[in-house]
């Protein structure tokens, strides 16, 4: 065997970036460690980690310490169902999301006879037994969604349990080679009769018929307020078989989630050096490292005396915001950026 | 997502000598309530927001106003 082919064989083994996952043991948790009263799809908490929610109960989500034994982790993403909804709409949903961009999936060579299959694991705990979906959606280059999942069984109760989905490449279609959105893992747990009433398709084939998508889903994770489910350890790695997950270190995770989100409670003071209402302070605030697009800033600001004036941006692009003050009845020598965040999440 | 008060901001121009402030005439983004958070939106098609903006607008749900 040459050395060409002993490296190939490393990947997935230890030998390299295997992960196609960020934030995938759920350590970096940049907006919040918990959120409450949830209803809508977003970012809340741990980086990385979208919610797709359409009128499907109220949500806690919170990075949580309750993680399997013996697999070395020391966080995981939990919601908390604290508003049932025991009869769902045809359209309605609960998805857990994890998106990629597609210039990181150009190796799995999606659009041609090259296309390599893909392992997702994950670790799963929940009081609510039963089948759920977990689903790979792409986006392809020609604006069509095919979709293939397979279905995964939560088998006991309140016990952690690993979950290992394969699923084959899709030959038909390209994934943009681009910082678009290119495919989301999703996780279906809730979901009306509009993505249920089709038969499941089992993951080896890709299809865009949407009520096949979660066919195989038997429970309403949003159907009691004593239901939860937490999720660590997510992996999508290339080829048939799952690896242990692969760990890193701290700093590494949150440099990968800055592309993302860049959160800075605190960040530096503007001065105009004088106590004026006329003289703005005015400040650039740099991302490092560069984001994956322009991204959407809010923030407020903490004066040092006086009225605290108005947040605002002149400009802003993947590198940096140019952030000012917009109001005209302030009045303060210095300023101080709080709550700061810039978002360019996909 | 839960989109009003769309509104453009510009650029400024800070005089050199005063410090003080002007717009100077060019979009740059969109200011707006999403979700009740005031959120400033660059003018990028890979932005999330903008991309929702831009679909709200196309489908008669959203105006975006000039900038003051």
């Amino acid at each position: 065997m040459g050395i060409t082919r002993d490296m190939a064989d490393m990947r997935g083994k230890g030998g390299g970036a295997k992960n196609l996952i960020i934030n995938g043991s759920m350590v970096v948790s940049q907006r919040a460690t918990s959120s409450t009263g949830i209803t809508t799809a977003g970012y809340y908490t741990v980086d990385r980690q979208q919610t797709e929610i359409n009128n499907a109960g109220t949500w806690t989500m919170t990075q949580s310490d309750d993680v399997p034994d013996g697999e070395g982790f020391a966080k995981s993403f939990k919601y908390d169902c604290t508003t049932a909804d025991t009869s769902l709409g045809t359209s309605h949903y609960f998805i857990h999301r994890y998106s990629i961009e597609g210039q990181d999936l150009q190796e799995l060579m999606y659009g041609t006879s090259f296309a390599k299959p893909v392992t997702i694991s994950f670790f799963v705990k929940s009081n609510k037994t039963g089948t759920y979906v977990c689903e790979l959606q792409q986006l392809a280059t020609d604006g069509s969604y095919p979709r293939s999942g397979k279905a995964f069984t939560i088998n006991s109760a309140d016990t952690w349990e690993k979950k290992i989905i394969t699923i084959n490449g899709n030959t038909a279609k390209l994934i943009p080679d681009s910082n678009a959105r290119g495919m989301d893992i999703m996780i279906w747990m809730a979901a009306g009769t509009d993505f249920t009433s089709g038969t499941f398709n089992a993951g080896n084939s890709w299809t865009t018929t949407a009520n096949e998508r979660a066919g195989a889903l038997t429970v309403n994770i949003a159907d009691n307020t004593a239901n939860e489910i937490l999720f660590t350890g997510l992996q999508m790695e290339i080829g048939t078989s799952a690896s242990s997950f692969q760990h890193e270190d701290f700093g590494t995770t949150l440099e990968k989630c800055k592309r993302y989100c860049y959160v800075a409670p605190q960040h530096l003071g503007y001065t105009t050096g004088t106590n004026s209402a006329t003289l703005a302070p005015s400040g650039t605030i740099q991302f490092s490292p560069n984001m994956r697009a322009a991204p959407t800033c809010t923030g407020t600001y903490t004066p040092q005396s006086g009225s605290a004036g108005t947040f605002a941006v002149a400009s802003v692009n993947y590198s940096y915001v140019h952030v000012y003050n917009s109001s005209s009845n302030w009045n303060v020598v210095a300023i101080v950026v709080s709550d700061f965040k810039a978002d360019a999440e996909i | 997502m839960d989109i009003s008060n769309a509104k453009y901001f510009q650029g400024i121009n800070i005089d050199k000598d005063s410090g003080a402030v002007s717009a100077d005439g060019v979009n740059q983004g969109v200011v707006a309530t999403i979700d009740g958070v005031t959120m400033h939106v660059p003018l990028d098609p890979s932005n999330t927001h903008y991309a929702e903006i831009q679909k709200q607008i196309a489908a008669g749900e959203l105006t975006i106003a000039d900038a003051d």
